[in-house]
């Protein structure tokens, strides 16, 4: 009753959109995908991400319960970001994996910025980057009972025939828990989009823009099966639908929301085409993440009524 | 002001604490961040680097302080960086001679010791105007302040990023033993944190030391301990002092009441005096 009397000034914009609201929309738009990747890996799936998101709920209780501050478990974020980590992250990596990136996402990334809503950059794809450089071998070792060798991009890049492209759609090829299924990512997706959590300025920039780099400079041309299998067959729509998208890591502005999708797209296409491995969603993003200021400092849209001086408009 | 003149005789050990641990040069004023990230990738390392800097930093605080007379003020940065640089090239020869695997570790950092801003400063700020004792036991403190820091971060560093401390696998030999106690047949091995040996682990470690030295400082301050008071060798208030260069210039908030106010009073003064 209290926080109903409390008078702000305008705009007074009335909305049912709670942060929890949202982040349990996200965790919600991630289940398919999570659902997916257990069966398609088995049970020690299940656990990696049960022990993940426990790992980031407990630190942010316990950092936030050291230092006095308000415990903002309840909002979900955590959550969240213990669930992107835990689809990040190799079928049979060893448990305390998640234990180390969940508690290195959420304290070093999040809580030592000043928590929710003031971390530069996004919780789960920092983790993930720290343990791709720290456990290198383990990050990158995507063996399990359903399925050896190489990632589909991996096998690409080597040259080697690729898994069927109808594999690679349902998602029965090797790769992080989450990635591999584009179908159950693009119903997450359009869950999301439905229900106006999130737009499709970043995500379509972003694939439009990589696509476009892909056939300009990949050597294939208008491969069509090429096109699908890059898009289909890594981290691509994870990262464009559900960490390139988060709040509080991309710019507010219009239009800086689409130079941000371009920009990913474009280093994304560096990154797998012209990088040494073959994969580099994460690394795309981390590095846009770091560009927003710029981004939204560039993007800035005028003020309503305000008059473009002589100077300026000529 | 009748106490300036006792001030400025801080004794020996006051001004060889000052640089261990009140301005300790690494984790309080922020200097030779270079080295500090670069080299620190094990504990040897950072050992190396703190002691190579330690004899430099004497030497030359001893030679500048005796020369302070002679030195005219115009020319006293070249003057400084000769001195220095003469040091260093002994010192790069004497290990390049004599402990050549440290040599090889620390490669292009010796030669850099030169343009090592702690050394610069400490001439600049305290040898320049201190008499010979005092400036030597600075030039130990800073230097001896800067070895515990490097070593400090380069013994966290080696010790998530390899298991290792002065190369000895320390957490494997203790997960050993603990297995050996709990009577596991095969030893869990311990698998380093690589990050912490490249490049961002000097970043986190240099951070996370940085916090809790503050934290300590801010615990002992409750006690009612005088930690914090920055000295930098002057004893005098900003609006007296000739040293325009000096870091703490009128952000001494312990220092002489009114020093903020003195020298906005100072500069009117001044621009008064130029308008006219």
């Amino acid at each position: 009753m209290e926080s109903m009397l409390k008078v702000s000034s305008n705009p007074h914009v009335r909305s049912k959109a709670t942060t929890a609201r949202i982040m349990q929309c996200v965790a919600i738009a991630l289940l398919p995908a999570t659902i997916f990747g257990v069966i398609n890996f088995g049970l020690h799936a299940l656990f990696l991400v049960l022990i993940t998101v426990a790992t980031t709920v407990t630190t942010e209780y316990i950092y936030e319960k050291l230092m006095k501050k308000k415990i903002t478990i309840s909002d979900f974020s955590a959550v969240v970001t213990g669930l992107l980590l835990a689809l990040n992250l190799p079928p049979r990596a060893p448990w305390w994996i998640g234990v180390i990136g969940g508690v290195f996402a959420i304290l070093v990334v999040k809580m030592l910025f000043g928590g929710l809503g003031q971390n530069f950059m996004n919780p789960a794809l920092g983790a993930r980057c720290f343990l791709l450089i720290s456990f290198t071998s383990i990050m990158t070792n995507f063996d399990c009972d359903a399925y050896t060798g190489a990632t589909p991009l991996a096998a690409i890049k080597a040259g080697e025939s690729a898994p069927q492209l109808i594999d690679m759609i349902v998602g029965r090829t090797s790769g992080t828990i989450g990635e591999t299924s584009m179908i159950a990512l693009l119903l997450g997706a359009a869950f999301l989009l439905v229900i106006g959590v999130i737009d499709l300025r970043v995500p379509g920039s972003y694939i439009l823009s990589f696509v476009v780099f892909v056939i300009l400079f990949s050597g294939h041309g208008l491969d069509v099966n090429y096109i699908l299998s890059q898009l289909a067959g890594g981290g691509l729509m994870l990262g464009a639908f559900f960490m390139a998208t988060d709040y509080v890591t991309r710019p507010i502005t219009k239009n800086g929301q689409y130079l941000f999708g371009i920009f990913l797209g474009i280093m994304t296409g560096i990154f797998r085409i012209f990088g040494p491995s073959a994969e580099g969603v994460s690394y795309a993003i981390i590095l846009g993440n770091l560009l927003v200021p710029l981004i939204e400092k560039v993007t800035k849209p005028t003020a309503f009524g305000k008059q473009k001086t002589k100077k300026e408009a000529a | 002001m009748s106490d300036t003149n006792n001030e400025a005789r801080q004794s020996s050990m006051e001004v060889f604490f000052n640089g261990l641990v009140k301005e300790n040069p690494t984790f309080v004023l922020a200097l030779g961040m270079c080295p500090t990230l670069a080299v620190t990738t094990s504990a040897i390392n950072g050992l190396g680097m703190g002691l190579t800097t330690t004899a430099v930093l004497v030497l030359s605080n001893v030679i500048i302080s005796l020369l302070r007379h002679i030195i005219p003020n115009r020319v006293r940065i070249p003057a400084f960086i000769v001195i220095v640089a003469s040091f260093v090239t002994m010192v790069e020869l004497l290990l390049e001679g004599f402990i050549p695997s440290l040599y090889s570790a620390l490669g292009i950092y010796i030669p850099l010791i030169v343009v090592n801003c702690i050394i610069l400063g400490r001439a600049e700020s305290f040898a320049s105007k201190n008499p010979v004792i005092p400036s030597f036991f600075d030039g130990l403190g800073m230097g001896l302040g800067f070895t515990v820091a490097l070593t400090a971060i380069g013994a966290v560093r080696e010790l998530i990023g390899a298991g290792e401390l002065f190369g000895a696998p320390v957490i494997n030999n203790i997960l050993a033993a603990i297995s050996s106690i709990i009577g596991r047949s095969e030893p869990i091995e311990y698998v380093p944190v690589s990050i912490f040996v490249l490049a961002p682990g000097a970043f986190f470690v240099l951070a996370a030391l940085t916090a809790l030295q503050n934290r300590v400082k801010r615990k002992m301050q409750e006690k009612g301990k005088n930690v914090d008071k920055i000295q930098s060798g002057c004893s005098s208030d900003c609006t007296s002092c000739s040293d325009s260069g000096c870091a703490h210039r009128f952000v001494d908030v312990n220092g002489a009441p009114g020093s903020v106010s003195l020298a906005k009073n100072a500069a009117d003064k001044s621009n008064g005096k130029k308008e006219e």
